[in-house]
């Protein structure tokens, strides 16, 4: 203590050899910079190294290039071979690593930092590149007899798996259920008996895909192979020898007996060294634009703890923080992506004094101008960034259209636009100038937008997708609230009234709520006495009533209506039950200010007045046509109410010769994304499975290249990023995305119609078709024919047996015919 | 409203139509061509007085022969339109995002149906057409060949409509809302159960059984799944011979036997199911192995004639 040392042992010691540290020695060595590399155990890339054998290493983002030079390569491939190839560029670059060197601390400034070793030893550096991660600790059990052995030799308690295969026939008790234990369990299930072992009932903290997966695996026959055990509601208490002893929360004793015991129960975060570090955090650590800490110079944070969990981004980082270090700091790997987006235009309008922007100005232009974003931090912005897009428009240029099926939001950083809130007049403008956002209302109802959108003068617009906003939503609550309170605004001023007072609409938005439902759950119910009016604005519901002790469907009603007047206007009981037919958001408006509202304005009263005559006279017509009301049962109960296209097929007329089958093959490098003949059918009308394009794709919710995308026209389709992960597969509830290779090229069809040649249109399910397929198997599902003359599957049908149609319209002229 | 708008509103309508069957395509308004032809034809026929005696020959014999052999060879055509999907592109952009051709968009969705239609109608015309083509002359020539082929063939193609009109929807009854593979899951969900009860029985009893569990089949040869006739079905055999067993008196035996012959019934009535199912897709199938082959040789017979008129 006190004494100045003159020199230190290294000029960089980097902590930690996941990706980042790695990256980072593997650098400094090529640099010939003194270095060293402290790895706790015994082996580089201990997360990694943990995975279960085999397991995919994914690369993503796709776009995201690698920093020119960088020495690791990496590419999608298993643990195995990334392990070897890293382990082999250590070697090649000799990269000074020191195995079974612990930290315990970390003290000292830039230019004389010293790392206290476990053990005592201390090493001094110039600089600290900290790049340990999240995953440092897993938790252990602490209950009595968790380190006691099974009599056959090894630990009952274990905390990780390497290989799955290695454990064959026997009873495995796996504790926790986020990923980890989840996809422990899954592995394992196929070869042994396996209890999962939950505290509450249900699997919150997992990726929609595992939570698929799972349940699926648990509602198997308890005989068939891959079946779990559900072991809900309980608590572990103690470990014995081929015992695992649980409580469950009503108090009573589970015995299970297994030979093993797996606990996946989280990590600890490292916040306790951190603090030993003198780095204070809550949530991620604060750096700079070069990953150095704001609170400490001379030391940089990098890969997973500094928000940064992606492999990619590690790598880079490595590579970037060493030569900031030796003074030559590069730009992030993604900014020429970034500099793509950057025209003079666009540079001018945020910074007339500037020829350029870095990645990093932009965003502090950003964050200033669109309030949105102004809480977030700047790795946050950046890692959406190279997906967003930044439009320079002249006065008069379409931002989109009335109808389009886009839906992604975007936030005015300068000049201003015009929504065309009347289509009749063009003229007739809501004006939104800078800081503010528009396109939430398709971001919510996953609908085609509400009206069109001009530049009024000359805009610069950013546009971030859906499914970056959603994501953001989750993990921010303050840009959740401050879209959704803007959305209630526009939704009651465009579905309801769109010239109203400000007062009244302030006193509208303060005495509404956001009512949400799943499907098949009641917003009204017959005979209540409440009178609130529901605005639908996301999903859409059936509107029923019982007659004869039967529940008979009188009308569906989509999102952009409202529902439940009838009462407010007669004032009488509820009428009729008002069910969900999707996931579906409304907004409850206070009876006694919707009376208000329908005083003051006499417009909107018209408009509901005659929308109740209609109504009536509607309900009329559908009380005697029970048979309509049953096929919008049906229709909805298949899932209807959530697609915007939808492939029916009137068996009346359908001849079975499977040509639409065929013709999607035809034109879908050979395989079919339709099975004509899976699903179900009613009254004649059959629901092949086929995708129908749901306003809120399932298949997109988690789709880690971010391949899935909804295109102008409705479409949802998979891009050419698929990794062939098939978690969209598992989240599709309708079953119409399959993992697929493609078949081989075959003869023309004269060769085959003349001489016989190869196996005839449609998809080669031979066995030998299915056999010599190329390439890896990727998701592959309808794309509604993007591009072609309509959808084959439709023109191809001989006796116009299949139609595509929107659910909506549909009934709507279904109800209308009958 | 701009070109785009009113091509979307069209898509739009079309779109929103319901189901319309081939046979009454856009209004019948291939119905409405061939009686068009027909009439042309038979006018024709009465209208230009022959030089000798009523045939084939002279400038309307010539344009009635003449239009009913492009018929024939545009008919013919169908069958590889109906399997060629897209002419211009044969596959899609692998995940392409070119923009939608909106023109495009407006275009019938039916395309296929258009055509059978027109199939339908115009091959029909063609039996106006070509018999007044003959002038009422048959012989045993190659000629009259060509002429009874050809009526083989629209005749095969009328069973072919009315087997388009009529199964497809008892085929849906049939099937009570269900598919095959559910339909067939029952099934072999019933065999595994009779497979366990069995196991504990005498051999009489077990017999029995068995030539439900070996010998129930569904489909075969083409005999079989046009008539659905199952002769030596062993699930309806299983069951006359579980008939027939003496009274095995009160007690465990009988119930088994109950218990046995209600599972026999359950499964002879899905089979029956499925064998109509198979047998409906069979009678929509067949005639396509009469229409087709004689298709080609119509053509070749008409060669024939042809080059007979012509060149003999």
């Amino acid at each position: 203590m006190g004494a100045v040392r003159l020199s230190t042992d290294f000029k960089i010691a980097i902590v930690g050899s996941g990706p980042a540290g790695l990256s980072a020695a593997a650098h400094a060595a090529t640099r010939g910079v003194s270095h060293v590399l402290l790895e706790r155990t015994d082996h580089i890339n201990d997360t990694i190294y943990k995975y279960q054998k085999r397991k995919l290493v994914m690369a993503t983002p796709v776009e995201l290039p690698a920093q020119q030079g960088l020495e690791l390569e990496f590419k999608e491939e298993s643990r195995e071979e990334v392990i070897d190839s890293w382990t082999k560029t250590a070697a090649d670059t000799k990269a000074n690593i020191r195995y079974r060197a612990e930290v315990n601390a970390i003290t000292g400034e830039q230019g004389n930092f010293q790392l206290a070793l476990v053990g005592g030893e201390a090493i001094t550096a110039e600089y600290v590149v900290l790049a340990i991660g999240v995953q440092g600790n897993l938790n252990q059990l602490t209950i009595p007899g968790a380190t006691i052995a099974h009599s056959s030799g090894h630990p009952m308690v274990q905390y990780q798996l390497d290989d799955p295969d290695a454990y064959e026939g026997e009873r495995i008790a796996v504790i926790g259920v986020g990923d980890a234990g989840i996809e422990n369990a899954l592995a394992l299930a196929t070869k042994n008996e396996i209890y999962l072992i939950n505290t509450g009932d249900e699997f919150p903290r997992a990726k929609p895909a595992n939570r698929a997966l799972i349940m699926a695996a648990i509602e198997k026959e308890a005989d068939q192979s891959g079946s779990i055990n559900h072991v809900k509601n309980v608590k572990t208490e103690e470990v014995h020898d081929g015992m695992l002893v649980l409580r469950g929360t009503d108090g009573a004793v589970v015995n299970v007996a297994c030979d093993r015991v797996i606990a996946r129960i989280g990590a600890q975060p490292p916040s306790r060294f951190l603090e030993r570090c003198n780095i204070k955090v809550s949530g991620l650590p604060p750096v700079s634009e070069t990953y150095e800490s704001t609170q400490i110079p001379g030391l940089y944070i990098i890969g997973a703890l500094g928000g940064y969990p992606l492999i990619k981004n590690c790598l880079n980082q490595g590579f970037e923080v060493v030569e900031c270090i030796l003074g030559n700091p590069v730009p992030p790997a993604d900014e020429p992506l970034i500099q793509k987006k950057l025209t003079p235009d666009i540079v001018r309008t945020l910074d007339p004094s500037k020829n350029a922007l870095t990645g990093a100005e932009l965003i502090e232009q950003i964050k200033a101008r669109a309030p949105m974003f102004s809480t977030l931090q700047p790795v946050q912005i950046r890692e959406f960034l190279i997906h967003a897009g930044l439009h320079y428009l002249q006065p008069g240029a379409v931002v989109f259209e009335r109808g389009d099926a886009t839906n992604s939001l975007y936030t005015v950083l300068a000049g201003e636009v015009g929504i065309q809130i009347n289509p009749q007049n063009p003229g007739d403008l809501v004006r939104l100038g800078p800081g503010h956002f528009f396109g939430e209302m398709g971001l919510i109802s996953g609908r085609k937008r509400t009206a069109t959108v001009v530049a009024t003068e000359p805009v610069l617009l950013f546009e971030v997708e859906r499914n970056t906003i959603l994501k953001l939503e989750r993990s921010e609550p303050a840009v959740k609230k401050t879209i959704e309170d803007a959305a209630v605004i526009r939704q009651i001023k465009t579905f309801l009234m769109p010239h109203v007072e400000d007062e009244l609409l302030r006193e509208v938005v303060a005495t509404s709520q956001i009512i949400s439902k799943e499907r098949n759950e009641v917003l009204i119910q017959e005979g209540a006495d409440d009178n609130a009016v529901y605005l639908i604005r996301k999903g859409s519901v059936t509107v029923s009533k019982r007659v004869g002790g039967k529940e008979v469907v009188l009308n569906y009603v989509a999102a952009g209506n409202y529902v439940g007047e009838m009462a407010l206007l007669t004032h009488q009981p509820r009428v009729a039950t008002v069910t969900a037919a999707s996931t579906t958001e409304a907004i409850a408006i206070d009876s006694a200010v919707f009376r208000k509202l329908l005083d003051r304005d006499p417009e909107l009263r018209r408009r509901v007045e005659d929308e109740y005559e209609k109504r009536i006279s509607d309900r009329e017509i559908m009380q005697r046509n029970a048979e309509a009301g049953d096929l919008i049962t049906f229709l909805v109960r298949e899932g209807m109410g959530e697609g915007t296209d939808v492939l029916l097929i009137d068996e009346s007329l359908c001849v079975r010769c499977d040509n639409c089958e065929k013709a999607c093959a035809e034109t879908h490098h050979g395989v079919s994304r339709l099975n004509r003949e899976a699903g179900p059918t009613f009254a004649m009308v059959h629901v092949p499975t086929s995708c129908r394009h749901c306003e809120d794709p399932h298949c997109m919710t988690d789709c880690p290249p971010d391949a899935i995308h909804r295109a102008a026209n409705g479409e949802v389709f998979i891009n050419d990023q698929c990794i062939g992960c098939g978690n969209c597969k598992n989240n599709c509830p309708y079953g119409v995305i399959q993992m697929a290779a493609m078949p081989e090229e075959k003869p023309s069809l004269l060769s085959w119609l003349f001489f016989g040649a190869g196996p005839g249109p449609g998809e080669d399910k031979s066995e030998y078709g299915m056999k010599h397929r190329k390439g890896s198997a990727h998701a592959v599902k309808c794309d509604m024919c993007k591009g072609l003359a309509g959808p084959a599957c439709v023109r191809a049908c001989p006796t116009g047996a299949a139609i595509r149609v929107n659910p909506a319209q549909f009934i709507e002229v279904m109800r209308n015919a009958r | 409203m701009s070109m785009s708008d009113t091509a979307a509103l069209a898509a739009t309508r079309g779109r929103l139509s319901r189901h319309v069957s081939f046979l009454a395509y856009d209004n019948f308004r291939y119905l409405k061509l061939a009686l068009a032809a027909v009439a042309g034809s038979i006018v024709l026929y009465v209208a230009v007085p022959p030089y000798g005696e009523r045939y084939g020959g002279g400038w309307a014999g010539y344009t009635l022969g003449t239009v009913g052999a492009l018929l024939i060879l545009w008919l013919t055509w169908f069958g590889y339109k109906k399997r060629t999907y897209d002419p211009e592109r044969k596959y899609l952009q692998p995940h392409g995002s070119g923009a939608p051709d909106s023109a495009h968009q407006a275009e019938d969705p039916s395309r296929l149906a258009r055509r059978l239609s027109a199939h339908v109608y115009l091959g029909l015309a063609l039996v106006v057409i070509a018999t007044l083509h003959t002038g009422f002359h048959f012989g045993w020539n190659v000629h009259t060949l060509a002429y009874a082929l050809m009526c083989l063939v629209i005749a095969s193609g009328v069973y072919g409509v009315v087997a388009y009109v009529r199964y497809p929807r008892q085929m849906t009854e049939n099937r009570q809302n269900m598919t095959m593979a559910q339909l067939q899951a029952q099934v072999v969900a019933i065999d595994a159960e009779l497979r366990r009860r069995v196991m504990p029985m005498d051999d009489a009893m077990a017999t029995i059984i068995r030539g439900s569990l070996d010998n129930t089949p569904i489909g075969g040869s083409m005999w079989r799944q046009v008539t659905g006739h199952y002769p030596d079905c062993g699930t309806v055999q299983a069951i006359a011979r579980l008939q027939a067993m003496p009274d095995a008196g009160p007690g465990a035996i009988d119930d088994t036997w109950r218990l046995l012959r209600t599972k026999l019934d359950e499964k002879a009535a899905l089979v029956f199911r499925l064998r109509r199912d198979v047998r409906f897709k069979a009678l929509m199938d067949i005639w396509l192995y009469v229409h087709v082959p004689l298709t080609f040789a119509l053509l070749a017979a008409l060669m024939a004639h042809i080059v007979s008129v012509f060149y003999l």
